[in-house]
């Protein structure tokens, strides 16, 4: 086992096979930050998808915080005003859940934007056969070219899903005001809809990275002779 | 003569691709030792097993049956990290089609393998800027790819393949998508720091300019070793060669 690892010649500047070769994480996130920034246009429809479908979760989200604002107050005034908007409401409840059919609605949305994602991301590899070919020459491991995409997947993550979570808190907000007036803003519960919002992000994120993972895998996964054998 | 020290020994070396049904037998059986410090050149008409044995040298492939030695190390032996460390230390790559990084600036380009091995940031743009002065790009260190021509793209790929000091390049046809005269700058270029840095220069091409400057011509054909020509018969028969190609 030992053997391989001396050299012929003692004089050469490096002896023998090591295996330390490494990529700092600031470097991999200027790297990634410049891919990003690079193909700009390309990741904000990309990010877009994001953004709406995380909007839609927040604004839903949103919805019942405010509707659960007003039935707090116990005012029989507001709850009639939200019978009449359409919402159901037991005669005895205090507080609302989201019904099924809206559940699903955004178990949908969020799956659509997944194999958006997903889509894109394949696109972005395929796109890049080349330079992850050349990075492997260069002495890339597998996992530097994983870190690299899932990194720029939390990037693109965290921006569009925060965005989307604000944009349709805010929505959800206005909408309410239009609909009731400031009542409903007046009464709803700041940290409901800050968990709401956080929820929303969060969910996004991991949506952003679950979408990445399978590209990220096939491009790590690459043989350099396979990336080269591609012609451009 | 006793102690010539072969940095790249290749032994009874054949490799047998499988497309669909069909296997086609790209190297039948190479023998091939590569001395330190030599600039050899690999010739041989496409299909003739020349990239194959290319790759294989450069540890970017493994052989089917027989072994490649690289420094005296048998890179079949060699695990993922191992490999990613040889590619990373001992073998600089220079390709066809130049490879540089779209997203990065020259400097960055060459500075990234330094990265790879563990030098510090500062060390590595110092040395980056050096190699890039060496290769005679010393006002374009924070120019773009796609902003600098053929022949200065290759440059910059040269740079890159010096970053950590290799005791091998590899280059891929390096002149093929050069003209004239910016492929015979790359060239001299090759073969002054394959002569001043004592690194061994290891390049296939079709390129009949190449065979001036080499130490070593191995014409492959079908698969094998035809014959391999040392300088001094080259030299002789330099007519010859230009007719037979």
């Amino acid at each position: 086992m030992t053997d391989r690892y001396l050299l012929a010649d003692p004089a050469k500047r490096t002896s023998g096979v090591n295996r330390q070769v490494v990529l700092p994480f600031k470097k991999s996130l200027e790297i990634s930050f410049k891919q990003i920034r690079v193909r700009f246009f390309r990741s904000l429809i990309t990010t877009m998808s994001l953004v709406l479908a995380v909007s839609f979760l927040s604004f839903a989200s949103v919805s019942t915080d405010v509707v659960n604002g007003m039935l707090a107050t116990g005012d029989p005034a507001l709850r009639q005003a939200l019978i009449h908007a359409g919402y159901d409401i037991e005669p005895d409840a205090t507080n609302v859940g989201s019904s099924p059919k809206q559940r699903w609605i955004i178990i949908l949305s969020l799956l659509v934007c997944v194999v958006g994602i997903v889509n894109a991301q394949l696109m972005a590899v395929t796109e890049r056969f080349r330079e992850i070919g050349t990075m492997k020459c260069l002495g890339a491991l597998d996992r530097f070219v994983l870190r690299l995409f899932l990194l720029e997947a939390a990037m693109q993550g965290l921006t569009g899903a925060g965005a989307g979570a604000v944009i349709g808190a805010v929505f959800s907000l206005i909408n309410a005001t239009l609909i009731f007036g400031t009542v409903a803003v007046g009464n709803v519960s700041w940290a409901q809809v800050a968990l709401s919002v956080i929820l929303s992000a969060g969910a996004g994120c991991l949506l952003s990275l679950a979408g990445v993972f399978y590209p990220a895998v096939l491009a790590a996964r690459m043989q350099p002779v396979e990336a080269m054998r591609i012609e451009q | 003569m006793a102690s010539v020290h072969h940095i790249v020994r290749v032994s009874k070396v054949t490799k047998t691709f499988h497309l669909g049904k069909v296997k086609v037998q790209a190297l039948k059986g190479v023998d091939l030792n590569i001395a330190a410090g030599h600039y050899i050149s690999i010739m041989g008409p496409s299909g003739s097993g020349k990239s194959t044995l290319f790759n294989m040298i450069g540890g970017l492939d493994k052989p089917t049956t027989g072994k490649v030695f690289i420094d005296e190390v048998d890179i079949a032996q060699l695990d993922a990290y191992e490999l990613a460390w040889l590619r990373c230390r001992k073998i600089g790559y220079i390709f066809q089609t130049f490879n540089l990084i779209q997203v990065m600036t020259a400097l960055e380009n060459v500075t990234l393998p330094m990265i790879f091995s563990g030098m510090h940031n500062d060390a590595a743009t110092e040395k980056g800027i050096r190699l890039l002065k060496l290769v005679g790009l010393e006002d374009r260190f924070l120019h773009k790819p796609f902003e600098l021509s053929g022949g200065q793209q290759q440059r910059v790929a040269v740079a890159r393949a010096l970053a950590n000091d290799p005791a091998i390049i590899l280059a891929d046809e390096p002149t093929g998508n050069l003209d004239l005269s910016t492929g015979e700058e790359i060239i001299a270029l090759l073969k002054l720091l394959s002569r001043e840095r004592k690194v061994t220069v290891i390049s296939a091409t079709h390129d009949i300019k190449m065979l001036n400057v080499s130490d070593q011509v191995v014409w492959i054909r079908d698969g094998r070793i035809e014959k391999i020509d040392e300088r001094e018969e080259l030299s002789i028969s330099v007519g010859r060669i230009g007719v037979r190609e």
